[in-house]
């Protein structure tokens, strides 16, 4: 580092990162702020204001689908958490070897696979004239053709299934790290499971559940594809409405005011989950 | 609940049913998907009409098989252009970038980390929207003062690659530092003893050593790039990827040609995640 060839060497590494960083993060979303508070006042010109945000306030259709993505995307990471722990503590704890590797390469080949097949899967099955319904119908259980698809539930399905492999591969790698003698102590001290649960293995686990818990609500709150291919007209998700103000109505103002406000909200929430959690963004992400 | 731990007989059924479950349900969507594209008819629904293979080799109307699906192909070689160049790009820049956290100490360290994990937390909508948002100021202030046109910076591959790299590179960064970071740093000062220049030390020494991560992350990145959907939505021009071309078709009324393309995509990402899994280890 003291010569000038190392020098050299040093600027020469840090000119990409930053050229990457500036341009395309920082400048952009700086960019997009701006965008955000100006205020169309006749072609081509603009003035200064909060009125893309006034707007956004006003309207209940845009705080209403705000709050219900947000709302959704919550209980859609909870969900994962709930469905994927077990799993995970399966796949860690009670498999070996050959059936470990296996279970685990399981979990991950869906993740692989584009997110637009795995919703096109969930169409199929889930379609008036899909899978499920002929399935049933032929069973005998159902009498015509049911609609699963277009609904909140069907929404929530893709989301979890979209996202789980999220929670459970840093769930696995934390629940690995936990040494099986740490749970034979607490069973010979004569702790129930629950309470072995409860005190060993889920504060073991939280920097697993945390990074997990915040990938998946970033995905879920980002999510554009399966709300609009499984929802149905009326299940409004946020990225939709941004989508809408910039490729349909070309209102690139309030279209950006409502990105900003997106970004907001997982910000806030990667921020109040890794305070929470008393961990730190590099320790989280870093080991993804 | 461990194995040496004994549990009721029906707690450890549960459990195995529980799992069993939970893995139907995650084989479920693609195992029909690749079921359907052999199937006889012209939707992608039961009943089932019979095997065939027209959704991939037909010609004839109204079962034209992908391969002569213009298309389709066309969209899969704009993606194979756009995830060959967002690799690329991930991958040099995420080398340097390696280089840098592994090797350097300086002021400003861990704030520059931080910002480079910064993509992993950014929704690939804003990240679409900031970029093309950006893009269009800087080519609306050149056109106006040179009168030029600039339309690389309106929505096109260009802007699709860049969007993409945007995110794609911090993973390519997490993936190459940690294999610096198992790096004997002895290795390299023995070559250094032996009378190599740095830079011939780099290329013989630690790039070999780093190749597994170096070709792992090109893997992962070409698959990041194929699949992406949010970021590319924003940023795409005429020429529209893969991933989007199947949505407007998706959107129209689906065929089992869609089917057919899916278990394309299924096998070859398949085939390419494992790849990037098992070969670090082989060298390890």
């Amino acid at each position: 580092m003291r010569s000038d060839a190392s020098k050299l060497g040093f600027y020469l590494l840090l000119a990409p990162i930053l050229l990457w960083l500036v341009v395309l993060i920082i400048l952009p979303h700086v960019g997009l702020f701006v965008v955000s508070i100006s205020e169309k006042v006749g072609p081509r010109e603009y003035q200064t204001g909060l009125g893309n945000y006034a707007t956004f306030f006003g309207e209940p259709l845009y705080w209403r689908t705000f709050a219900r993505t947000a709302i959704m995307s919550i209980l859609a990471t909870a969900l994962t958490l709930i469905l994927g722990f077990p799993i995970a503590y399966y796949i860690a704890k009670l498999s070996r070897g050959r059936t470990k590797t296996t279970l685990f390469l399981m979990c991950m080949i869906p993740f692989w696979v584009s997110e637009l097949v795995r919703t096109f899967g969930w169409m199929i099955l889930l379609r008036e004239t899909g899978v499920i319904s002929t399935g049933l119908q032929n069973l005998g259980l159902i009498s015509g053709p049911i609609e699963l698809l277009y609904n909140d539930a069907a929404i929530m399905v893709g989301l979890v299934y979209t996202s789980i492999l999220f929670m459970v591969v840093p769930l696995v790698t934390t629940l690995d790290s936990l040494d099986d003698s740490l749970i034979e102590a607490g069973y010979d001290l004569g702790g129930t499971t629950v309470s072995i649960m409860r005190e060993i293995v889920i504060p073991h686990a939280m920097p697993g559940i945390v990074s997990g818990c915040i990938v998946v609500f970033m995905l879920s709150l980002g999510n554009y594809l399966t709300p609009i291919l499984l929802g149905g007209k009326d299940s409004l998700w946020f990225t939709g409405m941004i989508y809408t103000q910039f490729i349909t109505r070309f209102n690139w103002e309030l279209g950006s005011a409502l990105g900003f406000l997106l970004l907001g909200l997982s910000s806030a929430i990667v921020f109040l989950g890794l305070k929470l959690s008393k961990q730190s963004l590099s320790n989280t992400m870093g080991r993804a | 609940m461990i194995p040496t731990i004994p549990q009721p007989a029906f707690v450890t059924w549960c459990y195995r049913a529980y799992v069993t479950v939970f893995f139907i349900y995650l084989a479920l969507p693609l195992t029909v998907v690749c079921v359907f594209a052999f199937n006889n008819s012209v939707f992608p629904s039961p009943p089932w009409e019979g095997f065939t293979l027209a959704w991939f080799f037909g010609t004839e109307a109204p079962f034209i098989g992908v391969f002569n699906e213009r298309s389709i192909m066309r969209s899969i070689g704009t993606s194979a252009f756009v995830a060959l160049w967002v690799s690329g790009l991930a991958v040099t820049v995420g080398t340097c970038n390696a280089f840098l956290f592994v090797r350097h100490e300086f002021r400003g360290k861990a704030l520059l980390y931080m910002l480079m994990l910064l993509p992993l937390i950014i929704p690939g909508v804003i990240l679409g929207i900031s970029i093309l948002v950006f893009s269009s100021a800087i080519a609306n202030t050149l056109e106006d003062a040179t009168g030029l046109w600039f339309d690389g910076l309106r929505p096109g591959l260009i802007l699709v690659i860049l969007g993409q790299f945007s995110f794609i590179t911090t993973f390519a960064t997490l993936v190459i530092s940690a294999r610096l970071q198992k790096f004997d740093p002895s290795l390299e000062e023995a070559a250094l003893n032996l009378g190599a220049t740095k830079l011939g030390t780099v290329r013989q020494i630690t790039l070999p050593f780093l190749m597994p991560a170096i070709l792992a992350s090109a893997i992962v990145s070409v698959l990041m790039s194929f699949e992406n959907f949010n970021t590319t939505l924003m940023l795409v021009g005429s020429d529209s990827p893969l991933t989007i071309t199947m949505f407007d078709k998706l959107k129209q009324g689906s065929t089992p040609v869609l089917n057919a393309v899916s278990l394309l995509l299924i096998v070859i990402s398949a085939v390419l995640g494992l790849f990037s899994l098992f070969f670090p280890q082989r060298r390890g």
